[in-house]
């Protein structure tokens, strides 16, 4: 009984910390609290050494996604979606997520996510599958002018593929 | 709608939501223009649908063709439109030009059978480019109603009809994680050399399942180098009817320009022995 009554009073506090407030980093703007879990990436990790030194490790896959934040906020076709993004935290998350995808958890040498998940980070941005399509396409250059060869980008955009289901609202 | 108020209201500026969006399709996703029209390889026929439209707009594309083979030059021009991503109506011409051979075959210098090809396409169910977490493929199915121009020369070399539809059901997918494009068709179809050579024949008058094969690998966002197969029925009892094959590479300029050459192994036509040669094939869409 008491063994029971301690691990709830455990799996209370675990709960408590992960509802609460996180710790607002640097540049950021405080948001509601939401549970975070890696589940949240919406893909499972690809765990292929040959693709992550493709993209260059952690530090290619931070340039790529921040790369590809400014061509999108900079893009005349889709800058509207992100007018009111936090762009410090964005660059950040994505980045986590990428390199979680491609790397796994921090725990195995990658990065956790602690990002919402795609439905809900994207509900109410109204994106269309045209949009979509234009951030594939930004994207892709973000991995050109990294120098991501064709064939591992396309290993990513496989995980990023299906996410369309949650990301695109007006069909 | 509500999602469309939401943005409204949140400023972030989707205020064309209500209107049709032109273009917007990932590059080559709309496949190149098959021979007989409408979205496919080159003498295969995808589940893609063409034109470069989402789920949200309205496509299209025309093309011009040109295989020249030994005995025989073949011209084809059509156009294409996609609805919505979902249906896809097309119209092709083909001429099939006998030149120094048409003498040969009794024809006449420089004979030409005509062909209308009208196509519909609806795709069922799938995205070949967006379902990457499922086997699943694209599948659509259509017809094509074809009309030959020279009624009494088909007759005269056994066929049974100048004219003809063709039903197939298409299933195409795209292998992002291996850069690959595979797609296969089921054709039901009396057709003789696609229709030039008109419908049904004096060996065979049924419908026959034939089959159509693509597979293809994306070099880059604008290449894709592949291989078709085409089985074809052998209704003529004059001329053994082949199947056709090609080696292909498909190159988009851009969104609104794209060029496929290939080396086309038409096999035997009309009596005339291995068909072979160079197919060119420009097309230009929005």
């Amino acid at each position: 009984m008491r063994l029971i009554l301690a691990a709830t009073a455990l799996s209370l506090t675990f709960a408590g910390v992960a509802f609460a407030q996180q710790p607002v980093p640097p540049g950021e703007q405080p948001v509601e609290p939401y549970v975070q879990s890696n589940a949240n990436a919406g893909a499972t990790p690809m765990r292929d050494k040959a693709v992550l030194e493709a993209f260059h490790g952690k530090e290619g896959i931070a340039r790529i996604t921040s790369d590809l934040v400014d061509r999108n906020i900079a893009d005349p076709r889709i800058k509207d979606i992100f007018a009111t993004a936090d762009v410090v935290r964005l660059k950040r998350t994505l980045s986590e997520q990428f390199c979680y995808i491609l790397a796994g958890p921090a725990s195995d040498g990658g990065c956790d996510y602690t990002g919402k998940d795609m439905s809900a980070t994207h509900q109410y941005q109204g994106i269309t599958p045209r949009d979509f399509n234009i951030l594939v396409e930004n994207l892709q250059k973000a991995m050109d002018k990294e120098g991501v060869p064709f064939a591992a980008q396309n290993k990513l955009l496989a995980k990023l593929a299906p996410m369309s289901r949650q990301v695109i609202e007006r069909r | 709608m509500a999602a469309v108020a939401a943005t409204l209201a949140f400023g972030s500026g989707a205020v064309q939501a209500a209107e049709a969006e032109p273009g917007g399709k990932l590059l080559l996703t709309g496949g190149v223009s098959a021979l007989e029209g409408g979205g496919g390889g080159g003498v295969a026929t995808w589940a893609l649908i063409g034109g470069n439209e989402t789920s949200r707009g309205v496509g299209g594309s025309v093309h011009a063709t040109y295989v020249n083979v030994p005995d025989y030059e073949l011209r084809s021009a059509g156009v294409t439109l996609g609805l919505f991503d979902r249906v896809e109506l097309s119209l092709a011409r083909q001429d099939f030009d006998t030149g120094a051979t048409g003498a040969k075959l009794g024809l006449g210098q420089g004979f030409t059978f005509k062909q209308t090809v009208a196509g519909v396409k609806v795709r069922l169910i799938g995205d070949a480019v967006y379902d990457q977490d499922t086997w699943l493929p694209q599948v659509a199915v259509g017809a094509q109603f074809k009309q030959n121009d020279q009624p009494a020369i088909v007759r005269a070399v056994g066929a049974q009809d100048d004219t003809g539809i063709d039903y197939y059901a298409a299933a195409t997918k795209v292998l992002l994680d291996r850069s690959l494009v595979v797609s296969g068709a089921v054709r039901l179809t009396k057709a003789n050399q696609t229709g030039l050579l008109g419908f049904g024949g004096d060996k065979h008058d049924r419908y026959g399942a034939q089959f159509e094969g693509s597979a293809g690998w994306l070099v880059s966002k604008r290449l894709l180098v592949g291989a078709e197969y085409r089985t074809k029925p052998d209704n003529l009892g004059f001329a053994k009817e082949d199947d056709w094959a090609d080696v292909f590479v498909a190159y988009a300029f851009s969104k609104t320009l794209s060029v496929t050459a290939a080396y086309a192994d038409l096999g035997d036509i009309a009596t005339f022995r291995n068909q072979r040669g160079l197919y060119v094939s420009l097309q230009a869409g929005f």
